[in-house]
């Protein structure tokens, strides 16, 4: 279930006063299985970058393979690429419409053609992987809380039982507490669902501790691509762009300067603690 | 596609049309559509070509912008000109095959209609281009005042107007959005009947009246925080007075639409009878 | 005089099924007496509910009180002869940057709340300049608020609230809707404001980041007041914190972190600078 980005370019309104170069060149490989995160401030392409991967938005020019297959070529199924690899936008809760939690959930499945028997099942499984409690489901969407809310757009997608789930900053508006238990979902969910999860945040420190590799996009390209250790690395860089790292990577790097020896890719708390006792204990010993 | 409608959009720049008040671009605007209609020979539309292209010069409105004006009305022109085409008797028969018959009065008026009605659009759409959405319902709601004697609400109708026109724009985007999220559910906009289509509608119309309905009832608690309270004792930021620029643009206005009348109705030159 | 004063402040709301038949009254405050005075910067914290919101809402008269007193300036909010007093007096940002520009060019937004209020036009324009100028948006004034960003947006609606020259400026959760450069920026504009103008600040947030530098801290949570005090005094109670529900900076979870392990490290670290000063001394 890999997913190939070849050189894709797209341009906004072509051709009028508004044109705007919103992807240039961007080449990706998203393995199966993997959680990927993809940071970068508001106009930085990566809303844009993220509706190529189920082809909403169709490239101006390049190649996005999908299992291998281009889904630019003729006979592609779009439709089939869409129960794949599932989309939810950001502020997910306001697309939801039907009379009650359980049938909005099965709005998806049942485009799908499934039979009604069939839908439901998925649907409460669904509900189940976002944890929303079973009393809900009769409940009118738009009588639940925000997070609950936003739980039940996110099982709307997941009952389509996609490969690939695309989180466009899921955690927007959310308190912390309703932010670390989505997240903590979403890592559940990559963890026993066998997805490969791909996350669009404009946080450092909200997905730090969740992935295994971080996409920077900064005007359309690709500005970093690598294990969340290498990227923090370039904090001087991430400022200038209008990111920050997490602020432990800066007062690890303020320590080493500082002259402490301390490890400057520690992007946890625990970590930057041990190495911190490590290095002061180290110290002690020597004098 | 609804994206493509001008009317409604201000385009941003410092032209002596964009300084006018904004009565003057109304009742001037309506007096230039009227003339449209009351010319019998092409050199009225000579000078309403002359008047029309003469302000988008000095509007500084680059063309392609009007002219994007005219993409939704194409249908209906297209119609328009179909049935004046093949539709009025008279004059000399020009093609006939099989039952299409197009005669002499039949093109020249098809061709008039064409030009009236796209000279409509681009009058109106270069109204709104070069007046913010606020001063034109300003300049409403000041023309209109008269109405208030008879308790027609004239300031609550402008108010409303002018939020409308703020949020035209948001509610596209939420609306593309929205759509955008329903086809990754796997939603099906295209394919199937009337019927079938008129339902797969639902999913997008329920969130957007709820988001409309939200954005309304946040923007009514803006208000009230700002302490609006109605139309009475509100003094205005730009209120509307009458300068010589504007004198002399109702001057020049008055003397086209004199002149084109003369000559549109009365000076015997004619390429087609009308 | 105080500023905004409150006594024993309840909001009450009723509860329906799904019917919508009353079912009983929740209480979204629960009597909340707190003091603010004139020229601080209070902030107030706490997770989506806790009634943080509906207090602000107080504060401009946009709900009054089910029970006990709210002043802002001397004003009774429930006495209809205040109402434009009190929300001249205390102008209010909401969360939403879309939903509270009312004008379709940024200077007429601007000019919206002095329009109301019936100040004479060429004040108007002068008051519209001074508070775009303060806000850092003077050379946007003749754009549309819809191609601006949501920073931008929110500096907007903050100079529209000035230029009803408030002595207090409450801001719902302005920056709850941002990035993180849209945050960094409304804040720097609240910051600049409050040192040149001298106003009181209610900032509403569950971004504890944002609070350092506040003079008083009040933490809400089920309606209640449930921690206040300064900055430091609030941060020092990590645990506290964490059970309600607040996000709590890197730097001093780091540094209650190290604490924990033996290090003499005070309670209540706010900045990095200063756990990096403090763990130099150490080395």
């Amino acid at each position: 279930m890999s997913i190939k980005l070849e050189h894709i370019n797209y341009v906004y309104s072509e051709g009028t006063a508004y044109e705007k170069h919103a992807l240039k060149d961007v080449s990706l490989e998203i393995p199966h299985g993997e959680f990927v995160g993809i940071i970068g401030h508001t106009g930085s392409g990566k809303s844009t970058l993220i509706q190529h991967l189920n082809g909403l938005i169709k490239a101006t020019s390049g190649a996005l393979y999908y299992n291998g297959e281009n889904i630019y070529g003729e006979n592609y199924n779009l439709r089939e690429l869409r129960n794949q690899v599932g989309l939810v936008f950001q502020y997910p809760e306001h697309q939801l419409f039907e009379v009650n939690v359980l049938q909005d959930v099965c709005f998806g499945p049942k485009n799908q053609g499934l039979s009604p028997e069939e839908c439901e099942k998925r649907a409460r499984e669904a509900l189940q992987l976002v944890g929303l409690k079973e009393k809900y489901y009769d409940h009118s969407p738009f009588d639940l809380s925000g997070g609950q809310k936003r739980r039940a757009a996110i099982a709307g997608v997941l009952a389509m039982r996609p490969k690939v789930l695309v989180l466009d900053e899921p955690t927007a508006g959310l308190d912390p507490k309703g932010r670390d238990e989505i997240l903590d979902q979403i890592a559940y969910l990559h963890e026993k669902a066998d997805m490969t999860v791909i996350l669009v945040s404009h946080s450092m420190e909200d997905i730090a501790k969740y992935v295994d590799r971080i996409i920077v996009m900064n005007k359309g390209s690709v500005m970093f691509n690598d294990v969340p250790k290498k990227v923090f690395a370039h904090y001087k860089e991430l400022e200038s762009v209008g990111l920050a790292a997490p602020q432990v990577t800066y007062i690890m790097h303020a320590l080493k300067e500082k002259g402490m020896d301390v490890p400057t890719d520690a992007t946890t708390i625990e970590e930057a603690a041990d190495g911190i006792m490590k290095a002061l204990k180290k110290e002690r010993a020597a004098k | 596609m609804i994206r493509d409608i001008t009317i409604g959009q201000y385009y941003p720049a410092d032209s002596r049309i964009h300084k006018l008040d904004p009565r003057v671009k109304i009742v001037c605007t309506l007096l230039y559509l009227i003339s449209l209609f009351t010319f019998k020979s092409i050199l009225g539309y000579v000078l309403a070509t002359v008047f029309l292209f003469g302000c988008i010069k000095l509007s500084k409105v680059p063309f392609k912008f009007i002219v994007r004006g005219l993409k939704p009305i194409v249908i209906l022109l297209l119609i328009t000109v179909g049935f004046n085409l093949f539709l009025t008797p008279g004059g000399e028969t020009l093609v006939h095959v099989g039952f299409i018959k197009i005669t002499e009065y039949g093109l020249s008026t098809a061709v008039y209609m064409a030009i009236r009605l796209i000279y409509l659009i681009m009058g109106s759409s270069l109204m709104t281009l070069t007046t913010t959405p606020n001063s034109l319902t300003d300049g409403l709601e000041k023309l209109l005042n008269p109405l208030n004697k008879l308790h027609v609400p004239v300031h609550e109708i402008s108010m409303m107007m002018s939020i409308a026109l703020r949020f035209i724009p948001i509610l596209l985007e939420e609306t593309d959005k929205i759509m955008k999220a329903q086809i990754a559910r796997g939603a099906d906009m295209e394919s199937g009947n009337l019927i079938q289509k008129a339902k797969a509608m639902i999913p997008i119309l329920v969130p957007l009246f709820v988001s409309a309905f939200r954005r309304a009832n946040d923007l009514a608690m803006a208000m009230e925080a700002r302490c609006y309270r109605g139309g009475d004792g509100r003094t205005k930021m730009k209120p509307l007075i009458y300068k010589s620029t504007d004198h002399v643009a109702y001057l020049i206005t008055i003397l086209y639409v004199v002149a084109a009348f003369v000559v549109g109705r009365y000076v015997p030159f004619k390429l087609w009878i009308f | 005089m105080k500023m905004i004063k409150t006594d024993k402040l309840v909001f009450e709301y009723a509860k329906r099924d799904e019917e919508g038949n009353v079912i009983g009254k929740s209480r979204a405050i629960d009597e909340v007496s707190l003091d603010i005075e004139p020229g601080q910067f209070i902030a107030i914290l706490g997770h989506n509910g806790s009634g943080k919101s509906t207090l602000a809402k107080h504060m401009n008269a946009l709900l009054v009180p089910s029970d006990g007193t709210m002043w802002v300036d001397g004003m009774d909010t429930k006495e209809d002869e205040h109402l434009w007093d009190v929300r001249q007096s205390a102008g209010m940002v909401f969360q939403n940057p879309d939903n509270q520009i009312i004008g379709t060019v940024v200077e007429e937004d601007v000019g919206f709340g002095p329009e109301n209020l019936g100040v004479p036009t060429e004040e108007i324009w002068q008051r519209v300049e001074d508070s775009l100028k303060a806000v850092g948006m003077i050379e946007y004034r003749h754009h549309s608020p819809n191609k601006l960003s949501g920073g931008q947006k929110q500096r907007v609606a903050i100079a529209g609230v000035m230029a009803m020259r408030p002595k207090c400026i409450v801001l719902d959760e302005p920056t709850a809707m941002l990035d993180p450069n849209g945050r960094k920026e409304v804040l720097r504009s609240v910051m600049e404001l409050r040192k040149r103008e001298h106003i009181t600040v209610i900032l509403i947030t569950h971004y504890m980041e944002e609070v350092v530098d506040a003079d008083h801290v009040f933490v809400m949570d089920h309606g209640h007041v449930v921690m206040q005090g300064t900055p430091r005094e609030i941060f020092s109670q990590v645990d506290t914190l964490k059970h309600y529900r607040l996000d709590v900076p890197q730097v001093t979870i780091l540094a209650d972190e190290l604490r924990k392990r033996g290090l003499d490290i005070p309670a209540g670290v706010l900045k990095k600078e200063e756990l990096v000063e403090i763990l130099c001394r150490l080395n």
